[in-house]
């Protein structure tokens, strides 16, 4: 494994052999709806409560992956899962039915990328042959715990995004596959002080911008390189202010880059500046996004998960919103190896 | 012309408590806690009985009303019981709208399942 700075590039070839996606009833009514493995109509998804449906959205788009790759839970080595709850509950209580060796993280939406990363870097280390990476979000479990539940009835301002109701799941190994993840960057914790738990857009921009930038100039790589920028959940808010932010550094991404936020939901769903949450990256990513590789519309892809790591009881005591961006590379297998 | 005059004055009301939401980024909660407050406090001066007599409904219905009644409440109970009445007055006037809110929220509750 190379270390450029703080960005890995993989010395094996490491593949995605499958994906597994469940999302709840905005998100399939949204363009990417057909792209979804598993559609609820309900946002109980058949359960009695917000948490066991969000439970219910992880163990469906981990059960769709298994079952792409032929795979029992047995065959795989490490589960390494977060999601938005406390104590990673969804991802936790997943693991205890699993009974896979698990590593839980947070990294709040960034997480579906830090999954991925930790994930293909334990397989190109030889510390794991197969791994499962998921993460998962839900507009009531999200909505209750950082803002307000939704009986409260408080006013959302046009700059806050909609927690995406959803779930996904990779599968990584060195089995071959069509789509090979080449490097990842690892975000760092980047604050400007913004405080603003309903505009999480503008607070998590610079952490993109951070991550792209140090993974152009550790790999020595231009924009050219890239086919797509695709950002997490920046949002109609954030999405400006990193083209912002890159070009003073003299990065252009405007044609290339493209919001999961924005991809998600038509802007007629009432979701304010676009969908957020650990499932946004993770389902559009898993699933449009692998599409669009497949069918070769595009090569090669830097998937740039953000993650506002709000915390409501710091936010109580008036301190700002910490942020991170962690970011993957995808690429059509058959391109060949990009070093 | 009352009818009119009600929904100005508690419309005034409820832009004030817009722009403390919008503004001064005030969440909901201290909206509602600062509108009892300035309630009681106005009617501290005896002001709030005078502008429920100018707009009736529109001083009755909103949340400061509730500020006013409780220390209407205080002060009745203190004439009656001195000192302590003030903690036996406070919620008098007011117990009706607080038991409902319980007993209704309750019922809600039992009968149906949150959307969200």
């Amino acid at each position: 494994m190379g270390l450029m700075g703080g960005t890995w590039t993989f010395e094996n070839r490491i593949y995605v052999n499958s994906s597994g996606t469940a999302v709840g009833p905005k998100e399939a009514e949204g363009p990417l709806g057909q792209t979804f493995d598993i559609s609820h109509e309900d946002l109980h998804c058949g359960e009695d409560n917000w948490e066991l449906a969000e439970r219910r959205l992880m163990e469906q788009a981990i059960d769709q992956c298994l079952t792409k790759s032929n795979l029992q839970t047995d065959q795989v080595d490490f589960f390494i899962a977060g999601d938005l709850l406390n104590q990673n509950v969804t991802s936790n209580y997943v693991a205890r039915h699993l009974q896979i060796p698990t590593i839980c993280m947070f990294g709040a939406c960034s997480t579906s990328m830090e999954t991925v990363a930790i994930g293909s870097q334990l397989v190109d280390s030889g510390f794991a042959n197969k791994i499962v990476a998921a993460t998962s979000s839900h507009n009531a479990t999200a909505e209750r715990q950082f803002r307000y539940p939704t009986e409260y009835g408080g006013q959302k301002p046009d700059t806050a995004t909609a927690t995406v109701t959803g779930a996904g799941a990779v599968l990584i190994s060195q089995e071959y596959s069509d789509i090979v993840i080449t490097s990842a960057t690892i975000g760092k914790v980047v604050d400007y002080g913004l405080k603003d738990p309903f505009d999480m857009g503008s607070a998590m921009a610079p952490a993109a911008a951070d991550t792209i930038q140090r993974h152009l100039q550790d790999l020595n790589r231009t924009t050219n390189d890239y086919d797509m920028f695709i950002t997490g959940d920046l949002s109609g808010i954030g999405s400006p202010i990193l083209k912002d932010l890159l070009k003073e550094e003299g990065i252009d991404i405007d044609e290339k880059h493209f919001d999961c936020g924005l991809m998600i939901y038509r802007p007629d769903q009432n979701v304010f500046a676009g969908g957020s949450g650990c499932a946004c990256s993770a389902v559009v990513t898993f699933s449009h996004i692998f599409n669009m590789l497949r069918s070769k519309e595009v090569d090669r892809v830097f998937v740039v998960a953000t993650g506002a790591l709000l915390s409501p009881t710091m936010i109580q005591q008036k301190e700002s919103i910490p942020t991170i961006a962690h970011g993957v590379v995808f690429e059509r297998a058959e391109r060949g190896v990009h070093h | 012309m009352e009818y009119v005059i009600a929904f100005i004055a508690g419309g005034c009301i409820c832009i004030i408590g817009q722009l403390l939401l919008d503004i001064f980024k005030l969440t909901p909660a201290h909206v509602m806690s600062s509108f009892v407050v300035i309630g009681a406090i106005l009617d501290g001066f005896g002001i709030y009985d005078r502008f429920i007599e100018f707009a009736g409904a529109g001083a009755t219905v909103p949340i400061t009303s509730f500020g006013h009644s409780l220390l209407h409440g205080a002060m009745k109970g203190a004439d009656e019981h001195g000192f302590i009445g003030i903690g036996m007055g406070v919620f008098e006037l007011t117990s009706a709208g607080i038991s409902s809110a319980i007993v209704f929220a309750f019922l809600v509750a039992v009968f149906f399942r949150p959307k969200g």
